[in-house]
Parts: C-alpha cells; structure tokens; sequence
C-alpha cells in the first residue's frame, strides 16, 4: 500500500512534467519562426526610421540607427507621384474587384444550375483556361497591337476580371443553395435576373466576400500588367512604382521639384516601400481569418 | 434558325415566342425543340445572356491568345501581325534550342520548382503539425499572423527587403559577415548563393499559405482515432508518427503532384525582381518566364519568345494532363477533373 501511493504522485508528476515540457518546445519553437518571419519587416521599418549619414558609415541594422521621420517628411512634402499612384491603386482595386466578381458571379450561377443547357460546355470552357494558356508573347501582342490598350487604365483590370478558379468556387458554393427558395420566387413570377440579385447573391454573401478579397489582394499586389503595358508614369501603380524606384534609384531625384535637396536615398527608398505596404498589409491582416477560409475552400475543394 | 423555320411552318403567328402562349409541336421553332418548351427556353436565354460577359472576356484575354501560340511557327513581323507573319516551321525552335539558353532555363526551372516543393511541404507539414498542437492556446492566432503576413507582399516588395539584407555596402548581413571578422560577400555578384537565397524567400512567402491547408487537414481527422491512441499509451510523437502523417498522406501526394503539373511555370516576380534582372546571376536565377520576358521586352527578340512561351505552354499542358491522370488513379475526389 505505502509503495504504490507514493509512486503514483510521482508518476502523475513526471507526465506532467513531459507534457509540460512537450508544450514549452512547440510554443518556444513557433515564436522563434514566427519572430523570424517578421526579422524582414522589422529591418525596412528600422532603416526607414534611421538618419542617412549614420545609414551610409554604419550600414543597416535591425534597431533604427539615430532615430529620425525625415525620410518620411522628405517623401510626404513631395508626394505626387506616391498619391498619383495610390490613386491608380485605388481605382484599379476597387473598379476591378466590383466589376469582376459581378461578371464571374454571373458566370458561376448559370454553371451551377442544372437545367441550364450549356452546362457541360460551358463547364469546360472555363475549366479549360485552367490547363492551357498561350502564354506571355500572344497576349503582349495581342494586348498592344490589336486591342490598342497600351497606356491605357483598363489594361490593368480587364485580363484578370475573369479567373477560372474564383468562377469555380464561387459555382460550387451556388451549387449548394437551397432550391425550394428559389422555386419559389420564379412560382411568384421572378425572372432568372431578379432571382439572382435578389435571391442567389443577397444568399451568398459569404463566398462573394471571401473571393471579393482575394480580387482586392490580387489587384493591390500586380506589377504585372503595368510591367507589360505601362509607360505613362502618370498611371504607375503602386507595386509598379516601387519597381521603377528599386530599378532607377534616381527616379526620384530627377523629379526636378525636389532638387536642391539633399536626398536620402537610403532610407527613403525604404520609407518608400513602408508607405506602400503598410496600409494595406494592416487591413488585409484584420481580415486574415477570411482569407484563411477562401484558401481552406480552394485547397481542399478545388 | 427560327425565321428559317417561320417560313417553312404555315401558322408563322403561332411561333412566334413573344406572342404565342403553347406553341403546338408542330409549327416549334428550333430553338424550342432544343430547350423543350418556351419557359426552359426563356430560362437557358437568360442564363446564357448571364454568362456572356465571362465567356467574352475568357475568349479575348484566355482564348485569343491560345490561337495566338501559332506565332511560334511564323517569323513574326509586326507591321503583318500573327496571322499576316509568313510560316517557317520549327525555324524558331532550331534557333532556342541552338542556344545554351535553353539547357539553363529549363534546368534552373526544374531545379528551383522541385527545390520549391520540397522544403515547401516539409516546413508547412511541420509548422502545421506544431500549430495543431498549439491550436487552443491563446497564442496560435499571432503565430498565425507571423506566419501569414509574408503572404500579403508582392514580390517587388520582398526585393526591398531582400537588398536591404544583402546589398554589398550597407546590407544586414554584410554587417554581421563584418562583426565576425570574415570578407564580405558580394551577394549579388555570386550566382552559387542564389538558388539558396530564393528558396528562403519562397519559403518565407509560401509557408504561411501552405500551413494553413495542412492545418486544415489535421483538423479534419477524427478526433477519436486520437483517444484511442492516447488510451493505448501513445505519447504526442507517435500520434503523430502513426495517425496525423498516414492521415495526410493523399493530401500530400496530391498537393504535390498538382505542383508537379506546374513545374516548368516559374514564379516570375520571384525570379525578376529578387536577383534584379541581373545578368552576373543568371546563371542560376534565369527561368523560362524570366526568358520569354526578357527577350519579348527587353531585346525584342519575338521569335526566340515566342518559341520558349510555346515550349513553356506545350510541356506545362502535358504535365498538368499527366499529374491529373495519376491523381484521379488514387483519388478521384481529388483530381482537378
């Protein structure tokens, strides 16, 4: 009797113990790559905040050197170009979101509906842009001889306003409403038009804005299109900015407004790149666990 | 069509579908025939004319550019256009493949994407198994949120940071390489680092992404396959060793051969923005679309792009065919058709 009560406190005390420990590694581990992933972040912040001429003798640091919002204020007295190009950001993303999940919302409903004749073909001809593409040099081609739209805004929201993957997703989520609430608005008379603004989309809300963000996310991000198409600097946007800045730092400098200044090359152009993420990296981080859902769907389903 | 029937029938008025309410079997249209009766035909009209922006826009920026691929057999003169450009077989395929360019980037795009995959799946397998077992404590939601944010930056972007660690004056880790008293290193004069550096960078961007597929696969086992192994005494690591990885194995063997069927389709905002187009490095940081690119916009060389776009596209399609093919052999549920 007295050998097994006094073993067993020491037993429980071991497991314990192991679980304990076995909890302390995975928290120990996950913070120390989750601090590592932030380390990026962290650096371009500091540099951003520190003073040019200790920049230049002591090199970047993870701690901001001379701590100073003088790059900052440089770029902010000057702002054209960054607010012209947030503007085009601005418009591309939000003209470019609506606009295309109305068209591959009303693409994904006649898809989901089974006494739609065309289903199958249609199905494919969606589903087929998944498999095959014709690549960059007909489509530059296309884009700039034929359709005319170098230069032109458009140019940045018309090619990814139909993505087959969105169409599909958005299908399969359709696919599941129920079908006595629909019956029932065409018994009351509805047409096939009003019964999907007034039913199928009002019903669905959840995936529209789920598929809404990753359009948000995609046409914030793109370089590509304005790599491709865009000359006028009137009509940079964002990301395509940064770009022309990293790959011409004088771009700048050649602004002839800001001459006779001196430049702090440095640590602006990384004030830079914190103005152009910063905003947006904070809201789509608000809504992170949205995000997490589309890509739960689109990984699993899709 | 329905005119064409209209003349043949006797009684026109009655099929005419704005005014006739039941038309008789006889004096239907075409159309009618096809879609049964006059509802099913409103209804397919309306759905049709729903659909029609998405298939017009699918057929200019997807389908126009799929016949376009036939610029890879013409010599392409601009003021003649692709189907005005004279035919000359395979002549544009003789002169890439003449190249050493196209030994280079079809090996550095096979080597970087199998790189890609693999430290992929085993470091998101591994932070997914760790966030599991951290998914009810208060922490995991900003474990997630390091983890995720990498996701939300675009490429050019991550150049910023990626400079701000390796520029050869001032970077961060020429100031670490400095504290310990070694020579510096110029980053982005060495190739041989490079395949080190993007694999990183990819890392760094796709963990968070790819953590959180995992993660929901783990949550999906069944809970009591976990306390059964628990009451037969088994500890965390052989949980995880005999339930958790057998549990995702068709997760990820299909995960993987889906990004298999991408393989020979680069990143290109990685590998064009990272090395900074940089011809010192394209030794190992040149992939096919960094190519197509290159030579379409900067050299102008359009029949050298047009070839590489098509050998891109052609052996793309047969992959992601051929790993579909393999993925519907062990799981039909799983395959993309």
């Amino acid at each position: 009797m007295t050998v097994t009560t006094s073993r067993q406190p020491t037993q429980m005390n071991r497991y314990r113990l192991q679980a304990f420990l076995g909890r302390f590694a995975v928290h120990a581990v996950l913070t120390v790559v989750g601090l590592t992933c932030l380390i990026p972040l962290i650096l371009v912040v500091s540099i951003s905040l520190s003073d040019e001429l200790r920049l230049a003798k002591e090199g970047y640091q993870l701690l901001p050197v001379g701590f100073t919002t003088f790059a900052y204020e440089y770029i902010l007295q000057q702002p054209g170009q960054i607010l012209r190009s947030y503007a085009v950001t601005a418009f591309v993303t939000a003209f470019g979101t609506i606009a295309g999940l109305l068209v591959c919302s009303l693409l994904a409903w006649p898809l989901a509906r089974k006494d739609f004749r065309l289903r199958g073909p249609l199905s494919f001809y969606v589903f087929f842009t998944l498999l095959f593409n014709g690549g960059m040099v007909p489509f530059y081609i296309l884009v700039t001889r034929y359709l005319g739209l170098k230069d032109n805004i458009f140019v940045l929201i018309l090619p990814y306003m139909v993505t087959a993957w969105y169409v599909l997703i958005i299908r399969t989520s359709f696919a599941q409403l129920p079908t006595e609430l629909l019956d029932a608005a065409r018994i009351d008379g509805a047409g096939e038009w009003r019964v999907f603004f007034q039913i199928v989309v009002p019903l669905s809300k959840p995936v529209l804005a789920t598929i809404g963000l990753f359009f948000v996310l995609r046409y914030w991000n793109d370089w590509f299109l304005a790599l491709l198409f865009i000359d006028d600097s009137s009509m940079y946007p964002l990301q395509y900015l940064l770009y022309v800045l990293m790959a011409n730092i004088n771009f700048m400098a050649a602004n002839p407004q800001t001459t006779g200044m001196p430049i702090p090359t440095l640590s602006a152009r990384m004030a830079m790149a914190v103005l152009a993420f910063g905003p947006a990296l904070f809201s789509f981080l608000l809504l992170q666990k949205y995000f997490v859902r589309g890509i739960t769907i689109g990984g699993l389903k899709g | 069509m329905i005119n064409e029937k209209q003349l043949d029938s006797q009684a026109s008025s009655a099929s005419d579908p704005q005014q006739s309410k039941e038309p008789a079997s006889t004096t239907e249209p075409f159309l009618y025939r096809l879609f049964g009766n006059q509802r099913e035909f409103k209804t397919n009209l309306s759905l049709l004319s729903m659909s029609l922006p998405g298939i017009v826009l699918l057929f200019v920026f997807a389908y126009l550019p799929m016949i376009g691929i036939i610029i890879a057999f013409k010599d392409y003169r601009f003021n003649l256009g692709i189907l005005g450009s004279e035919w000359v077989g395979f002549q544009n395929f003789r002169f890439l493949f003449g190249t050493d360019a196209a030994f280079r980037i079809t090996r550095n795009t096979l080597l970087m994407n199998l790189l890609f995959i693999s430290t992929i799946t085993v470091c998101a397998l591994a932070v997914a198994i760790l966030m599991n077992e951290a998914y009810r404590s208060r922490m995991s939601k900003y474990y997630q949120t390091m983890l995720f944010f990498p996701y939300f930056i675009s490429w050019v972007i991550v150049s910023y940071f990626v400079f701000a660690f390796l520029n050869g004056q001032t970077g961060l880790i020429n100031q670490w390489v400095d504290a310990l008293e070694l020579d510096r290193i110029a980053w982005y004069r060495s190739p041989e680092y490079w395949p080190v550096i993007l694999t990183l960078a990819n890392l760094w961007n796709g963990i968070g992404f790819s953590s959180i597929i995992y993660l929901a696969g783990i949550l999906g086992i069944s809970p009591e396959l976990f306390e059964a192994a628990k009451i037969d005494g088994a500890g965390k690591l052989q949980q995880i060793r005999f339930i958790t990885l057998p549990m995702l194995y068709p997760m990820i063997i299909i995960l993987t051969l889906l990004a298999i069927g991408r393989i020979f389709h680069a990143d290109f905002g990685l590998f064009f923005f990272l090395p900074r187009d940089n011809p010192l490095l394209y030794s190992t940081t040149d992939v096919i679309d960094t190519f197509v690119y290159r030579s379409l916009v900067e050299l102008g060389e359009i029949s050298m792009a047009a070839a590489a776009g098509f050998y891109q596209s052609f052996v793309g399609f047969l992959l992601v065919v051929g790993a579909n093919w393999v993925v519907r052999r062990f799981n039909e549920d799983y395959a993309l058709y």
